[in-house]
């Protein structure tokens, strides 16, 4: 599904991402875990294309599919997709306009016809269901005025209605209490498939109880520098990361 | 210099070949007034930069091409193709065509009896004594070259009065279109809402494509004790057109007048707005104007609160893009026995490029000590971090910044209160950032 190989990245001349590799399989989910600093955020926007990053070796593909040339709509048409860490507020943009768009750009892509308006209400409505919000909230400005924890449910909400291929969820866990957490990892797990893969980007071990992943990597200072089973995250949690530095 | 001179000197000659085209020739009270036009307007002219209140505003270049006044010119008669596109649905329509009435293309079927409204031209012959009681009276204390220009020149109007209490069931609509290339078009409108009334009137501008011509207009309106009035107005003119307009306002104790500008067109706009509001009386005053290529809007506006316990609220917002320039000066003035006001004054403005320009100038001036008057001004662009998240949702990037601009207009959109009116103008802000909103019938 996405292949990451000797991923160098820049942001000016500083180099952040020093020759990462990582291969995710379609209906496997992988974790990242580091601490502070160690690139993982800057992974999680060079994926989804942000601006103000350099690309100065290796590659990244979606499906054999080259990413690093695609804007970031098309990687997101492409079926990649990136819940935010911090998710922009957008006054003025209905959460329900921009849920049809982003639907209808998806399927415009994959040579569909726009979904019929009931359809996508009934769709919608059920989705909302799964995580737990108010259909209030479809008709609220994208994510103006929502707590921490409605952010992230919406961010899962989006994902869910584009049902992405690769998803990435960067910190998701961050912010949220433990009811929040449970829902939207029951939102997340319900999404699970065999053709649908998820790269985790977390500093806390805490989501991966809900979330168990197949593989779990350790990324310090730009390198992927431990990958192990679903115990190396129980591992780093009670030892803390400076052991893994220690042992090489 | 020179030229500007000249060509002051020229539409003061035209004057004399079509002041007896001009309505209300035999009323004495009016060819008087407009003869003190005249005298003002050839003593100054049009305003110069070099007035302080036009600082920002050159209409020295468009002036000198001397419009000439459409009285002069023979009308074509000629109804425009896209008349129906002009017309806000269930209003009534007031017409005027290269400054003259339409009764033709007029709606008015289903007035009520006791609400007059006509063309001006028709009430100084049916009801002189009405307009003699209004005409002139909220601009008495201006002095200011356009208002002297349309004084001596104006050549129809629009007459709406509503008695005491009564209550206009639909909104009217005046509509003004402008056909000819190179004329001056001069309309006086006075809205008058008696005791007690309330109505909608809708003012909205329109032109022939990309000629070049002048509209002058201005509105007195007159909204009395516990009256309550919102005015809408369009600028959409067309793209080299000089749109100068002032709205007067003189509001009395416990009235609301509610007023929301939406200006669209033209190539040099300026649109005044200035209203005196009375005790305990409050007003609203809203503004949009979205410019582009080398548009120039200039919206003026001024509040007076010379009585107590008046409230006002004022928001702008303006769009530019290309090399659009926009300006914005606001001033709010309360009087010495004017206590307890409640005045906020705000303008937003959105630069869609490197190029355009936005000169913003609120101004309070504060003579009472017990006030609450707030003002606030922001210039910005549209945020690249929301940009990337419409993108990472699958929107591409030009849609993003269409909706994003749409959002940002929206706000005054959602202030309309008529829903004809409202999908209006919808449809023309669609026109500009064509990707901003998905079909309305989809809620």
């Amino acid at each position: 599904m996405l292949s990451i190989k000797d991923l160098q990245v820049n942001i000016g001349d500083k180099s952040i991402l020093k020759g990462i590799s990582l291969n995710i399989n379609p209906g496997e989910v992988h974790a990242i875990m580091g601490p502070n600093g160690s690139g993982k955020s800057t992974l999680s926007h060079v994926l989804a294309g942000k601006d103000g990053y350099t690309i100065t070796g290796g590659s990244i593909e979606i499906e054999g599919q080259d990413l690093a040339e695609m804007a970031p709509e098309i990687r997101a048409r492409e079926g990649l997709f990136l819940a935010f860490q911090y998710p922009v507020e957008i006054p003025g943009v209905s959460n329900i306009y921009l849920l049809k768009a982003a639907l209808n750009a998806v399927r415009q892509h994959q040579g569909l016809s726009e979904v019929d308006a009931l359809d996508f209400l009934t769709l919608v409505k059920e989705k909302i269901k799964l995580l737990g919000m108010d259909e209030k909230f479809l008709y609220r400005s994208v994510n103006q005025g929502f707590s921490g924890g409605e952010k992230k449910r919406n961010e899962i909400l989006q994902m869910a209605i584009m049902e992405p291929k690769m998803c990435i969820l960067d910190e998701t866990d961050s912010g949220l209490d433990i009811d929040a957490l449970q829902i939207v990892a029951a939102g997340v797990n319900s999404l699970r498939s065999e053709n649908r893969s998820f790269l985790m980007i977390t500093h806390y071990q805490r989501l991966l109880d809900y979330i168990v992943p197949d593989v779990v990597h350790v990324l310090a200072d730009g390198r992927i520098v431990k990958t192990g089973g679903p115990e190396l995250a129980l591992e780093l949690e009670q030892k803390g990361y400076g052991w893994i530095g220690q042992e090489e | 210099m020179a030229s500007a001179v000249s060509s002051l000197e020229k539409y003061v000659e035209e004057y004399d070949e079509i002041k007896a085209t001009l309505p209300g020739q035999e009323l004495d009270w009016l060819v008087q007034l407009r003869q003190q036009g005249l005298d003002q307007f050839s003593t100054q002219g049009f305003p110069t930069i070099r007035d302080e209140d036009w600082r920002y505003t050159n209409v020295t270049p468009l002036i000198k091409k001397s419009f000439q006044s459409v009285v002069a010119k023979t009308s074509t008669a000629v109804v425009p193709e896209q008349m129906h596109d002009y017309y806000v649905p269930d209003c009534w329509q007031v017409v005027i065509v290269d400054g003259h009435f339409s009764k033709l293309l007029s709606k008015l079927d289903g007035l009520p009896e006791e609400v007059v409204v006509m063309a001006l031209s028709d009430a100084l012959v049916n009801c002189p004594d009405k307009v003699k009681r209004y005409l002139g009276q909220a601009v008495e204390n201006e002095d200011h070259g356009f208002i002297h220009y349309n004084t001596a020149w104006f050549s129809e109007g629009l007459f709406v009065w509503i008695p005491q209490q009564v209550k206009m069931k639909q909104p009217l609509q005046l509509v003004h279109v402008v056909t000819q290339e190179n004329v001056a078009t001069a309309t006086r409108n006075l809205i008058v809402a008696e005791a007690g009334a309330e109505g909608v009137v809708i003012e909205s501008y329109f032109g022939s494509q990309d000629q070049a011509y002048l509209t002058s207009s201005i509105s007195e309106v007159f909204v009395a004790e516990n009256a309550h009035l919102t005015l809408y107005k369009l600028q959409n003119e067309a793209t080299k057109a000089l749109h100068c307009s002032g709205i007067y306002s003189q509001q009395e104790k416990h009235s609301n007048f509610n007023y929301l500008d939406f200006s669209f067109g033209g190539l040099i706009a300026r649109n005044e707005l200035h209203v005196n509001v009375g005790f305990a009386a409050a007003c609203d005053l809203n503004g949009l104007f979205v410019g582009r290529g080398r548009q120039h809007i200039d919206n003026h506006t001024s509040i007076e609160h010379i009585q107590p316990r008046g409230s006002s609220r004022e928001l702008f917002k303006g769009i530019l893009d290309g090399r659009a320039r926009g300006v914005f000066q606001g001033c709010v003035k309360v009087f010495e026995d004017a206590q307890k006001i409640d005045s906020e004054m705000h303008n937003h403005n959105l630069l869609l490029s490197d190029n355009a320009e936005i000169d913003t100038k609120p101004q309070l001036i504060i003579y009472a000590d017990d006030v609450k008057c707030a003002h606030g001004v922001t210039v910005g662009q549209l945020d690249d971090a929301s940009i990337f998240y419409l993108q990472s949702r699958a929107v591409s990037e030009e849609d993003a910044k269409d909706m994003l601009t749409f959002a940002f207009a929206n706000e005054m959109v959602e202030k309309i209160k008529v829903s004809g009116f409202k999908s209006y103008i919808l449809a023309l802000l669609l026109q500009r950032f064509p990707q901003g909103i998905i079909e309305q019938e989809w809620l």
